[in-house]
């Protein structure tokens, strides 16, 4: 059944991931506004494989049955960059030929005017803890300040709900609390369903969420 | 003892290998270069010149259509990579991720092994008034009974020869970008501007591309010059009168008139000239794209007419592709061709005349081709490896300057440097020949062999090594029991693409061995300025078996050598 539109629900409908016919990983769950799933097991398990299926990168040697039902729409069947899903990966990604404003604003939707933009910039950076850094080389920043200002770059591109891929994995532990906080308060903030992918049962704890827990193929 | 000796041996000619191989490529370069400079200011004592004038520039202004052949050798140049570049950035960003891709993949590796001048002929063939092109439509679409009056090749406009060029280019540049692809992190990038709701095409413009961009520059730059300095392509596809600028100098070269030689050095300069020309040109091109676009990149727009676009890519690679396939079927058929009257599609009855009319003479050349070809490649083969063997046992990479070396004898017109080379092989009393036309080879094969290479042997896993190490091998041992034999397959494909490079080499053939030495590609081009279609496409058919057989042997052989040795095995 899928959610009613106005409700901002990531619902996993009855889904079946194979690899030539060896079940991988099934599950079948309704992500509410706000909450966050964790996906929990050992490495070489599935767990990128199913946030790859719902993100639309599946590599074709598996296969996948169900849907993914978000707002009302069904996405396996979009490509991925109509899927309004906001992916925060394992490293943060920033785009070396673009200054740290020039990564925000490539996340930022457009219509907007230029001005407007810029202004957008400055708060969003200023909202992470980084005004003023929009001339900076990303290269230059140190990893967890870039660790917020991908975050920031998904935050702004508006999306509908979240994934994260072992997002902390990287990061130092000190950095590691900081960030988690920093992440799930904005996640809670926006409302967003979300999915976090981890083996990390630091990462569980503190989502303080269900956490669905994989096991190896036996 | 001598285990001892011998292994300082090894090092020891490690050590020299880089320096040699640097002092190959710079030498004849440098020296063909200087080599022209005094012809073309009067001075070359073995025709009598000792005084310096600028009489051979005086001649060479006086020749009529030199602006036309400066302008078309940049326009076609210019055009030419333009063309290639952008359906190469578009067919990446179009097709990156997807099934398609896979297969455009394999059918284009293949089509960097033809020849450019088998390549030249196949397209002028298909695409003359006559050609199989017209008679596949003929007359039952367009109602012709004879051939239209079109000239093509050879169109004034060079429309022909950018054809082939881009066509020829293009399997180049892709297969350089895909190997630039993973040092910057292509596919991460992708996927993160695709999350951020970019569509797939405009995803890699945004944040692929930028960063791609710089690690392909080089072989883009190669092309350019290629391209602006080309003289078989050119003679096959371009105009004639005027032709461009490179074919020029080679008329002016073999004129009986041994006084042209003068005016024939000028005009290389002037090629060397026209060469960085278009480089700056290309370069300003940069500069303004970049100026123009850094506003798009970051405006939030996530689709630029992606399907549009990115349909016409597909479309437009089809269309390269299967020029490329039909010019390979029309050569074959003209092969086998009797009588064959114009709209006839199919020649009938088929006939082995052709081969066994050019059986003799050609049989000759394929000796002398495969022989150059496997001299050259041997040699660059060696030297390649010495280089790369030097890198890890001396713990220096290549810088970028180094890189830059191995560009060179592709970024400095061959036509320009090799006939300095003529003028100081004649003034050192140095015999045309054999040795000189394999050095010349190698010159070429050594920098293609390099490049396909060092990705290889650089990321093969140190920990081989150091686990022979540990088992008291020496380095000499390392190197021969465990590198060479681990790198099997990508040293056998190296080997195939120096091959295919010598046996493409036109110039270098022509002009150091005097006219002495044939091989399929000089034979090839010489008949594809006459008439007789039949033995053209014979010795263009041959020109483009031999590397295919070389690389069929660099896949074939490790399957059928190693095939208890699962891992060393082609994907």
């Amino acid at each position: 059944m899928p959610g009613n539109d106005s409700d901002n629900i990531l619902h996993l409908d009855a889904i079946d991931i194979r690899l030539q016919e060896t079940p991988l990983v099934a599950i079948d769950t309704r992500i509410e506004p706000g909450e966050i799933l964790t996906v929990m097991g050992p490495s070489g398990v599935g767990k990128s494989t199913l946030l790859a299926f719902i993100a639309g990168f599946l590599d074709p040697a598996f296969s996948a049955r169900g849907n993914v039902w978000l707002q009302g729409r069904e996405l396996t069947r979009l490509p991925a960059e109509q899927r309004r899903l906001g992916l925060l990966f394992q490293d943060p990604l920033l785009f070396p030929h673009l200054s740290v404003g020039g990564n925000l604003a490539f996340g930022l939707r457009d219509g907007n005017s230029r001005r407007e933009r810029h202004a957008q910039i400055d708060r969003a950076l200023a909202d992470i803890g980084l005004p003023g850094y929009a001339d900076r080389d990303p290269a230059t920043l140190s990893g967890g300040q870039r660790s917020r200002v991908a975050l920031m770059r998904v935050l702004l591109s508006r999306p509908h709900a979240m994934l994260l891929d072992e997002p902390f994995s990287k990061l130092d532990m000190t950095l590691r609390e900081e960030m988690r906080s920093l992440v799930f308060s904005r996640i809670h903030q926006e409302n967003l369903p979300t999915l976090m992918v981890t083996h990390d049962e630091a990462d569980a704890e503190a989502a303080g969420g269900r956490v669905f827990r994989l096991l190896p193929p036996t | 003892m001598g285990h001892f000796r011998r292994s300082r041996l090894f090092l020891m000619a490690v050590r020299f290998a880089p320096w040699l191989a640097m002092a190959l490529l710079i030498v004849p370069v440098a020296g063909g270069l200087a080599g022209v400079i005094g012809p073309a200011f009067g001075w070359l004592p073995a025709l009598d010149g000792h005084t310096v004038s600028l009489t051979p520039w005086q001649a060479l202004w006086r020749q009529p259509g030199l602006v036309d052949m400066i302008s078309l050798s940049l326009v076609t140049a210019l055009a030419s990579t333009l063309g290639a570049l952008i359906l190469v950035i578009l067919l990446l960003g179009a097709l990156l991720e997807t099934r398609a891709f896979r297969a455009i993949q394999r059918l284009l590796s293949p089509l960097l092994a033809v020849p450019h001048a088998a390549a030249a002929i196949g397209i002028g063939f298909l695409l003359t008034p006559s050609g199989l092109a017209n008679r596949a439509m003929s007359p039952w679409l367009t109602g012709w009974s004879y051939p239209p009056d079109y000239l093509f090749p050879g169109d004034p406009w060079g429309a022909s020869l950018i054809l082939g060029l881009v066509a020829k280019e293009m399997p180049f540049l892709l297969l350089m970008s895909l190997a630039a692809l993973p040092q910057c992190q292509a596919q991460s990038h992708h996927r993160l501007a695709r999350m951020l709701g970019y569509a797939p095409l405009t995803a890699f413009l945004k944040g692929v591309l930028p960063n791609l961009y710089p690690l392909i520059r080089l072989p883009i730059y190669a092309v350019i010059a290629f391209a602006s300095a080309t003289v078989d392509v050119a003679m096959i596809l371009g105009p004639s009168n005027p032709p461009t600028l490179a074919v020029s100098v080679i008329r002016w070269l073999n004129d009986p008139d041994l006084d042209r030689r003068f005016m024939a050095s000028a005009a290389a300069l002037t090629q060397l000239g026209v060469t960085v020309l278009a480089l700056l040109f290309w370069w300003l091109g940069e500069r303004l794209v970049v100026k123009l676009m850094s506003q798009t990149l970051t405006s939030g727009r996530r689709n630029h007419g992606d399907r549009l676009i990115g349909g016409l890519a597909t479309g437009l690679t089809w269309f390269i592709l299967g020029l490329l396939g039909m010019s390979l079927l029309g050569l074959m058929l003209w092969t086998l061709a009797g009588y064959w009257p114009f709209p006839e599609a199919w020649p009938w009855p088929l006939t082995i005349g052709n081969w066994m009319e050019a059986a003799d003479t050609a049989w000759h050349s394929v000796i002398q081709t495969a022989v150059i070809g496997l001299a050259s490649t041997a040699i660059a083969m060696t030297l390649a490896i010495g280089s790369l063997e030097s890198e890890i046992q001396y713990h220096r990479r290549m810088r970028r300057r180094t890189q830059l070396i191995l560009y060179l004898p592709l970024l400095v017109p061959p036509v320009a440097f090799l006939f300095g080379l003529v003028q100081l092989q004649a003034q050192l009393h140095i015999a045309p020949g054999w040795f000189a036309v394999i050095l010349g080879h190698t010159l070429f094969v050594l920098p293609y062999v390099f490049l396909s290479l060092s990705e290889s042997y650089r990321r093969l896993d140190s920990r081989w090594a150091q686990v022979a190490a540990t088992l008291q091998a020496s380095p000499g041992e390392v190197f021969r029991r465990i590198r060479l034999p681990l790198l099997t397959l990508p040293l056998l494909t190296a080997a195939a693409v120096g091959f295919a490079v010598s046996v493409g080499q036109y110039l270098p053939t022509l002009l150091l061995g005097a006219g002495r030495i044939t091989t399929l590609t000089t034979e090839a081009v010489s008949l594809a300025g006459g008439g007789d279609r039949r033995l053209t496409a014979v010795y263009a058919l041959l020109q483009l078996t031999l590397p295919a057989i070389g690389f069929s042997l660099a896949i074939g052989l490790p399957k059928l050598l190693l095939r208890n040795r699962r891992g060393l095995q082609p994907a």
